[in-house]
């Protein structure tokens, strides 16, 4: 009776032929991928040592190493990280918590999405515009933090509104029936049940902004300076457009070199995006509710 | 959480009838005001944005004529006697470039979805997934200087010509780069049909391949299409990939093998020398402008369909 028939065989290898096809697929999508990181560690790998992680650039840059790019990533990340973060969370707790369902939220929604779309060169615009010329930064660690923060607005709110949305509306009641206001449940139930969630979000930001070149070109970062950055109204190197530097505009550096850091960059990227995947399933191994 | 749930919360707040205008009263009502001025900055921003650029470039897109730029390939922006801002070129190399790397990501990224939502399972999904995710976070100045330095002397000798940055090549990369991206928000979106169209397909008799052609597809036939757009949106305004893998120079492209130059990669690679105020550095605005109001539209559409989708 339930004999395969000519047809549930067809079909049968019909499946077959498109799981092969697709699964391929799926591989041809990363095995660039694999391949491209292999050959920037056989490349960069002899390159990195504890003296070019340590030291300046020399020699108009055809030698030496990335220190200064690399303090300055860490002040434009860091301050960017100190203007969005709060900014983020506590428009997610508007979005999660008190809005209501009317124009202004979808209108907010749809900013969000826009803010996330916008080309990363018209942000750079935009800074060079508003905080470079407007309110008079001049190209600073200000300047470009602000734009970087901007940009990464949409990363904090998405991930923290979900993490807070996560959190079961009977905790919220059980509080409010205890008599609390509405700010209290928040800081007392809701955040705290959240908190690792928007962690994980911050973590990604950090990834992401660490990454981006266009937005700090012409609002903070220089291809060259001698001197560490000391307050945020100075100029810095940074490690992603020290690449475009090396890469494209230096003639004469070893072939080598951008190699090494390329992959200091990618490595700080990818570690930082690792630990945002690793803890988050981490959260979701351990979840109560 | 639903909104009707809140204002039933809040209702029985204001039914009571104790003065609760105590010192947590009051905090209360500062941090709804605060939390609610932080809501509205991505408005701000938004409208910020706009407003920026269009002061910095208003100027030149008032004296313009509009039809010469977008109908001239002529882009001399700093000659001193006689500048010109055919933009034509800069369209065609942008566009040359996305419509390459859609042709290369569009199929694998839906083919990649369908694999990873509906074939792959377990462990096999949850690694895919993850190499997926850390694809998508290679910043786009590596994959430039990956496109400058692997495959550009790989074109050259496969295809055996004088270089290698290219369309084909700055294709490739941005194809590689809205990949991954693509193919998160495509499986979203095949995730997002429920399990019981599938069940009910099955238990007709349905093979997985059936199930996916006949059902899934056409149910997640939207958000796919949301998908695809913020690729587009994306491989749009990719800038420093761009810049550094297309040889940046100004030419409608007749093959795969020609130089280009693009919309974005013009603003990164001339602001820097441009003096502020000038003509020059309006025109980069004013194509800012430009670049604003094409992915703002992109982006408005993918969100109205994948909407469509939740709402049908």
């Amino acid at each position: 009776m339930f004999e395969a028939t000519a047809l549930n065989a067809r079909n049968a290898r019909i499946q077959t032929l498109f799981r092969l096809l697709f699964g391929l697929m799926t591989g041809l999508l990363i095995l660039p991928v694999i391949i491209i990181l292999f050959t920037l560690i056989q490349e960069g790998g002899a390159v990195i040592s504890y003296d070019f992680l340590f030291t300046s650039p020399t020699d108009g840059m055809t030698a030496g190493g990335i220190f200064p790019a690399l303090i300055g990533t860490i002040w434009l990340v860091a301050v960017a990280l100190i203007i969005s973060v709060p900014l983020g969370v506590a428009a997610a707790i508007y979005l999660s918590e008190y809005a209501p369902e009317n124009w202004l939220t979808r209108a907010i929604n749809l900013a969000i999405i826009n803010l996330a779309g916008v080309p990363s060169i018209v942000h750079a615009l935009f800074g060079v515009g508003a905080f470079v010329l407007f309110f008079n930064f001049g190209t600073s660690i200000l300047a470009a933090s602000l734009t970087l923060a901007v940009m990464a607005l949409p990363v904090v709110i998405v991930a923290t509104r979900e993490s807070l949305q996560a959190v079961p509306l009977a905790f919220r009641e059980a509080c409010w029936n205890m008599g609390a206001t509405r700010w209290q449940t928040i800081r007392r139930v809701v955040l705290p049940n959240a908190v690792s969630g928007i962690l994980t979000g911050v973590i990604l930001e950090v990834s992401r902004t660490t990454g981006e070149t266009a937005p700090i070109m012409f609002t903070g970062a220089v291809f060259f300076t001698p001197f560490l950055p000391q307050s945020v109204f100075d100029q810095t190197m940074a490690m992603s457009l020290h690449l475009f530097v090396v890469s494209t505009q230096v003639p004469g550096v070893p072939e080598q070199l951008p190699y090494g850091v390329a992959l200091v960059l990618i490595a700080m990227v990818l570690t930082m995006n690792s630990l945002s995947i690793a803890f988050r399933m981490y959260l979701r191994s351990r979840k109560k509710w | 959480m639903s909104n009707t749930e809140l204002s039933s919360g809040r209702a029985v707040v204001a039914a009571d009838d104790f003065d609760r205008r105590n010192l947590d009263w009051y905090v209360d009502k500062a941090v709804q005001v605060l939390v609610f001025i932080c809501g509205i900055s991505a408005v701000i921003f938004i409208i910020g944005i706009f407003t920026f650029i269009t002061k910095e470039g208003y100027a030149f897109i008032l004296q313009m004529d509009w039809v010469e730029i977008f109908t001239t390939q002529y882009w001399f922006p700093s000659d001193e006697e006689d500048p010109e801002f055919g933009i034509l070129a800069l369209i065609a190399g942008t566009a040359s470039v996305t419509g390459l790397a859609m042709a290369v990501a569009i199929p694998f990224s839906l083919g990649g979805a369908i694999f990873v939502a509906e074939f792959a399972s377990g462990k096999t999904r949850e690694v895919l997934k993850v190499l997926v995710e850390l694809l998508a976070a290679i910043p786009s100045v590596v994959w430039g200087f990956i496109g400058l330095s692997i495959m550009n002397p790989l074109i050259i000798e496969t295809f055996d010509v004088p270089v290698g940055l290219n369309v084909l090549n700055a294709g490739i990369i941005l194809g590689l780069m809205a990949a991954p991206i693509m193919t998160s928000i495509a499986e979203d979106a095949l995730k997002a049909v429920p399990d019981r169209y599938r069940e009910a397909a099955e238990a007709m008799g349905a093979t997985r391949w059936q199930v996916i052609v006949r059902v899934v597809l056409p149910a997640a036939r939207n958000g796919l299409l949301g998908a695809v757009l913020l690729g587009v949106g994306r491989g749009f305004g990719e800038t420093m990939a761009v810049l550094m893998a297309t040889g940046h120079s100004v030419n409608i492209p007749g093959s795969l093998f020609d130089s280009v130059r693009a919309l974005t990669a013009t603003i990164a690679a001339e602001l820097g020398e441009t003096a502020v105020g000038s003509e020059h550095y309006q025109a980069l605005f004013a194509i800012g402008i430009f670049l604003f109001i094409i992915t703002f539209i992109i982006n408005l559409s993918a969100d109205l369909i994948v909407r469509g989708v939740r709402e049908g």
